[in-house]
């Protein structure tokens, strides 16, 4: 199954397709970024991918271009899976989203955006879905530190009245609790 | 003025009450659900646009867990990493202790010894059942019924118990190795499990007797929350959700892995897709369960329950205090960690929810370059919308509890 | 101070005291702030084979108005710490808080960007409680301790009972030069 799929893309898309990689007997295909939909669209009338199990994004960080985005794809006919790969430049991590081929994309797209700020054009809903709105960096970037920026999300203030340790003393200075 | 016409006319009998065409209770209403609700299974967030009782639209929101699972990965080494994956799907420790372990197993090529696979699927089931357990009875207590809580939490500390026995924790356990596990199953610790099983199957059958068949709880039920076959595929559902839908589909059977494919066990399937036959699935998937540990413990196979080779897993602790070799071995494993070669695989487990998989991407140091974890309660609540727009209000936590999400493993 | 206002440190106030913080100790009404895996070993807490019902500490309120005792389980992220902080300004006084865990205490080994290295950064903490989750007897423990507290806390029932009219007057500092004074000769 798995050569056949190679042969198709190979025949469908003899322009797009970049590189096949076999390791551990798992196929990796890398492809052009324009052509990502279309391809998305062949793997899945063709060839029977049904099933997005996973879009998920990497940093390349000393290596050109910079991100790259994979696309982990299943045939649940046969149980065999394969994985696209595109790869991104950095001053533009722009590539047409899939979620017209399948549904399930979608929340995986708003996770790699959220995490490495790569672009899904035509996405409806291109928001983060893990850190907050109005967060500024993207932290799977491989320059964003673990610990992160201190002070890039707002804390809420320790409240000093709050503490009841001496709550009946403050009450008597006339103080409200 | 107007309040007081309302009530003259709910006075008389035959009076249809229309309302003004701006009267704020005609309008549609936001509501928002969580992330502190007790019934949203964790910290998750819907937020809800309603028309009276019937919800239009819902937007869930996530991210309240958000713990950077990931990022830490590439910061520590694979074995390193291990107590963090306790904590991604915290009902059940065991199953994603495995998955990490066979992932890293695949990818540097490690042998596993018989005995380890054998103990590794006794505790992945043990897991899959307490995470059953839990989900049966919080889905039970959303429908308004306390006692079925009780009763499950009570097998679940017994399932603790032999934890506790086996690896020494009884919640977040970190047992698995690389290349084997960290402690042999013992001869007390195999005879507890199975005088627990010997006690545990006709209470499943008690359970079933009570809830079955019960109308009120099926009315709660059943039609609610219906998710075609086409719409599971392609919204990305899997495990028994997945199954609840039609879709004969099971990793353990599919692509095995462990021991499963020695053992004997069926995959149960509904076609309704409903909370009903989601609520089916788990109770016949734990019976399955208990099928499968009776079999491995009898199939239990004697020797060694880790791989012996040095540069790969790590030695035994008595080892250390008496080989120099040994010692310098795990200083070596600690310090630098596994040598791994360089290149990326996926492998995929069945876990209690779903499919959970690990891809990682080795550059050939002890760490990870980069780790992803598709969690299945990520892609699971990705349907949530679907199923509760069109439906009732007192419907979204009956849905959230069938499809039992845990946020720890949603958020990462 | 309080003394002149015929509610000294007497015999009544501080058998009234006692009393108060009996009631108060035996009957805590937890809100149980389940963010992650701490919850389940909370609720393992409230089960059969724990039952924190012993001491008077079953009654889980999911309303932040009907509680008294916050117990944090599990890890605060910067996202979920307003939430947290929301709920906890919604309870009524007297209240006390628990840290149940390694990661709600520091943060635990989740050092990363989005966790909160400890909710005593906007909470005060009453107990901490070590572990990762730590065991259902231990956090029964903790709530044994705030239980201690409470039966030591001093002037309960006045705090209680004076409504805010009758809270004795202080003469406000007027200028800056005589806070000066007053807090000096305090």
């Amino acid at each position: 199954m798995l050569n056949k799929v190679s042969i198709a893309l190979q025949s469908a898309f003899p322009k797009a397709l970049l590189e096949t990689t076999k390791f551990r007997n798992e196929l990796t295909f890398r492809v052009k970024k324009e052509n990502i939909r279309e391809i998305s669209q062949f793997l899945k009338e063709e060839l029977g991918f049904n099933l997005c199990v996973d879009i998920c994004g990497a940093d390349r960080f000393n290596e050109e271009p910079r991100f790259e985005v994979i696309y982990n794809l299943m045939n649940l006919e046969h149980n065999t899976r394969i994985r696209l790969k595109v790869w991104l430049e950095e001053a533009k991590p722009h590539l047409p989203s899939v979620i017209s081929v399948w549904p399930a994309a979608d929340w995986y797209e708003r996770e790699t955006y959220d995490m490495f700020g790569i672009v899904f054009v035509n996405h409806p809903d291109m928001r983060r879905i893990y850190m907050p709105e109005d967060f500024e960096y993207f932290p799977m970037r491989k320059e964003f530190p673990l610990v992160g920026v201190p002070g890039s999300i707002p804390l809420p203030e320790f409240d000093e009245r709050a503490q009841n340790l001496d709550a009946g003393k403050r009450y008597n200075q006339g103080q409200r609790i | 003025m107007a309040r007081q016409k309302i009530y003259a006319l709910l006075e008389d009998r035959d009076a249809t009450l229309t309302f003004e065409e701006d009267d704020p209770l005609e309008q549609t209403m936001v509501l928002n659900m969580g992330p502190q609700h007790p019934a949203t299974h964790g910290v998750l967030r819907v937020v809800l646009k309603l028309d009276g009782e019937r919800v239009v639209h819902a937007v869930p929101e996530l991210g309240y867990l958000h713990r950077a699972m990931e990022k830490l990965a590439e910061n520590k080494s694979y074995h390193e990493f291990m107590p963090y994956t306790d904590r991604l799907d915290y009902m059940s420790p065991y199953s994603n202790n495995t998955a990490l372990c066979l992932a890293v197993e695949k990818l540097a090529e490690i042998e596993v010894p018989e005995r380890a696979t054998y103990i590794r699927t006794i505790a992945c089931e043990l897991a899959r059942i307490s995470s059953h357990l839990l989900s049966i009875g919080a889905l039970v207590m959303d429908t308004g019924a306390l006692s079925v809580f009780l009763w499950t939490f009570q097998e679940r500390e017994k399932i603790y118990d032999i934890f506790d026995l086996l690896t020494g924790a009884r919640f977040t356990i970190s047992h698995c190795r690389v290349g084997g596990i960290a402690s042999d199953l013992s001869k007390e610790c195999a005879e507890l499990i199975i005088r627990w099983l010997k006690q545990f199957k006709p209470k499943i059958q008690e359970w079933r007797k009570l809830l079955d068949r019960n109308r009120i709880f099926i009315e709660r039920l059943e039609g609610v929350g219906v998710i075609s076959k086409e719409d599971a595929i392609a919204i990305g559902l899997s495990g028994p959700n997945l199954r609840a839908s039609g879709v004969h589909y099971d990793i353990r059977r599919d692509e095995p892995y462990l021991a499963y494919n020695d053992l004997d066990f069926e995959i149960p399937t509904f076609e309704n897709g409903d909370s009903y036959a989601r609520y089916q699935m788990r109770m016949l998937e734990m019976e399955e369960s208990v099928k499968i540990i009776e079999q491995a413990l009898r199939k239990l196979p004697k020797g060694e329950v880790r791989n012996e080779d040095a540069k790969k897993t790590f030695p035994w602790k008595d080892e250390i205090y008496h080989s120099m070799e040994s010692l310098i071995h795990d200083f070596m494993m600690t310090d630098s960690g596994i040598q791994m070669p360089k290149g990326e695989i996926y492998h995929a487990i069945e876990a209690p929810k779903g499919e959970l998989g690990f891809y990682i991407q080795s550059r050939g140091e002890g760490v990870p370059w980069r780790l992803k974890i598709r969690s299945p309660s990520f892609c699971n609540l990705q349907a949530l919308p679907k199923l509760v727009e069109g439906g009732m209000i007192a419907d979204v936590v009956i849905i959230i509890g069938s499809l039992d999400p845990v946020m720890g493993e949603a958020d990462k | 101070m309080s003394g002149q206002q015929g509610m000294g440190d007497g015999f009544l106030t501080t058998t009234l005291d006692a009393i108060t913080n009996w009631g108060r100790a035996n009957s805590i009404w937890p809100m149980p702030m389940g963010l992650s895996c701490c919850a389940i070993e909370m609720m393992a807490m409230a089960g059969p084979r724990y039952d924190i019902a012993r001491f008077g500490a079953e009654v889980f309120r999911f309303s932040p108005r009907q509680s008294d005792l916050m117990i944090v389980a599990g890890t605060v992220t910067y996202k979920m710490a307003t939430v947290v902080k929301k709920i906890w300004d919604q309870m009524p006084e007297p209240k006390w808080c628990i840290a149940m865990g390694a990661c709600s205490s520091s943060g635990g080994m989740f050092r990363s960007y989005p966790v909160v290295q400890g909710i005593d950064q906007f909470l005060p903490v009453d107990v901490y409680v070590p572990g990762c989750p730590p065991r259902p007897d231990a956090v029964i423990h903790a709530v044994m301790e705030i239980q201690e507290k409470i039966k030591r806390q001093k002037d309960s029932f006045q705090d209680s009972f004076l409504a805010e009219d009758d809270a004795p007057q202080v003469r406000q500092p007027e200028s800056p030069k005589e806070k000066e004074k007053l807090t000096v000769s305090e």
